[in-house]
C-alpha cells in the first residue's frame, strides 16, 4: 500500500514531505529512542513515534522509511518540518496513540 | 584521547567530557556538525551521532557544546541534569573502553585514552600510556589478557567510586587514591 492512501484512509494529517507520499509502505514499527529505531527498524516502515526533533528525518532517511507518522498530537518544531520537505519524507499528524494507529494499518492490510 | 565522566550528585549534573588532540576542525565545520545531515562519511549521507547526543542532552536539562581547533584538536562537552528521569544510564564503561582501546591498539594508528571517572570526592583513572610503558614494547594492549585485566580494573575502579557511604568508617576523599596507585599520574596532567 501506498504512503498517500493510507494517509487518507485512516485520516492522518499531512505536515510536510509531501514529495514522499507515493513511497510503499510495508511494515509498521513503534519506538521513540532513536538509536534503538537505528538499530531495529527496517526499509519500508512506517514509523510511529511522538519523537518531534529533527533528527527523526535523519534516522528515516538512514533506513529509508516509508514515513513517520507522530502519534498523540505532539507538536512537530519547524526545522524537522523544513527537513522532511528536504528529503522527501511524508510526515504526517495523528492524535491518536500509536497503538491506535498501528490497529488502523493492520487492519488496512500492513501486517 | 581523553575521556572524563563527572558526575556531581550534590549540584545534580553529568558531565561527559571528549577532548582529543587530533586534526580538528574549523568553525565553519564546527558548526555544521549538529546538523543531522552533515557528515564526513562518503558511505553515507547521514550523520546522528553528535546530534543525538546532542538531543538527549537538551531532553535531560542540559546541552552538547564542541570546541575545536585546527590541527590541534577537539573537546567535546555533554552536560545533563544526572537526576532527570528521560537521562539514559552511563551503561558498561568496562566494555566501551575495552572497545576503544582494541580499536587504537593497531600499530599503524595507534590511539592512546585517558579515561577518568569522577563521583563527588572520589576518582578513578586509566591511562593506557601508563600501561604501555609497564607492558614494554612486546606486548600489545590488545592482548586478551591485558583487555581482561583492563576490564577488571575498570569494574572494581567503579565499584569503590560508586561505593557511597555505607560504612562512615571508610568514605572520605582520597581513600580511592590509596587502592588506585595509578590515580596519582593521572592527576599531574
Amino acid at each position: 500500500m501506498l504512503v498517500r492512501n493510507a494517509g487518507d484512509k485512516i485520516g492522518l494529517k499531512l505536515l510536510a514531505g509531501k514529495a514522499g507520499i507515493d513511497k510503499e509502505m510495508t511494515g509498521v514499527y513503534i519506538c521513540d529512542l532513536l538509536s534503538w529505531v537505528m538499530a531495529h527498524g527496517s526499509k519500508g516502515d512506517v514509523w510511529i513515534t511522538v519523537q518531534t526533533h529533527a533528527n527523526i528525518i535523519a534516522v528515516a532517511t538512514l533506513l529509508e522509511l516509508s514515513c513517520i507518522i507522530v502519534a498523540d498530537g505532539a507538536e512537530v518544531e519547524e526545522d524537522t518540518l523544513r527537513k522532511a520537505d528536504e528529503e522527501g519524507v511524508a510526515l504526517y499528524q495523528s492524535t491518536e496513540s500509536a497503538y491506535e494507529i498501528a490497529k488502523k494499518l493492520y487492519k488496512m492490510g500492513i501486517e | 584521547m581523553e575521556i572524563s565522566i563527572i558526575e556531581n550528585t550534590k549540584a545534580d549534573r553529568l558531565t561527559i567530557c571528549i577532548e582529543d588532540n587530533g586534526k580538528g576542525m574549523d568553525k565553519e565545520f564546527v558548526e555544521k556538525v549538529k546538523d543531522p545531515f552533515v557528515t564526513t562519511r562518503t558511505s553515507r549521507r547521514v550523520g546522528l551521532g553528535i546530534p543525538l547526543m546532542m538531543a538527549a542532552c537538551r531532553r535531560c536539562e542540559g546541552d552538547l557544546v564542541i570546541e575545536s581547533e585546527k590541527n590541534a584538536g577537539t573537546r567535546l562537552t555533554a552536560e545533563f541534569k544526572h537526576s532527570h528521569i528521560d537521562r539514559a544510564p552511563i551503561g558498561n564503561m568496562a566494555e566501551t573502553m575495552i572497545s576503544l582501546i582494541l580499536a587504537g591498539s593497531e600499530a599503524n594508528r595507534a590511539v592512546d585514552f585517558i579515561y577518568r571517572h569522577i563521583i563527588d570526592e572520589r576518582d578513578l583513572c586509566l591511562d593506557t600510556r601508563e600501561i604501555r610503558t609497564a607492558l614494554g614494547n612486546d606486548i600489545s594492549l590488545g592482548e586478551p589478557e591485558v583487555l581482561i585485566w583492563i576490564k577488571d580494573y575498570i569494574n572494581e575502579g567503579l565499584k569503590n567510586i560508586r561505593g557511597g557511604v555505607k560504612d562512615e568508617n571508610n568514605s572520605g576523599i582520597g581513600r580511592n587514591q590509596k587502592e588506585n596507585p595509578g590515580n596519582n599520574q593521572c592527576q599531574k596532567r
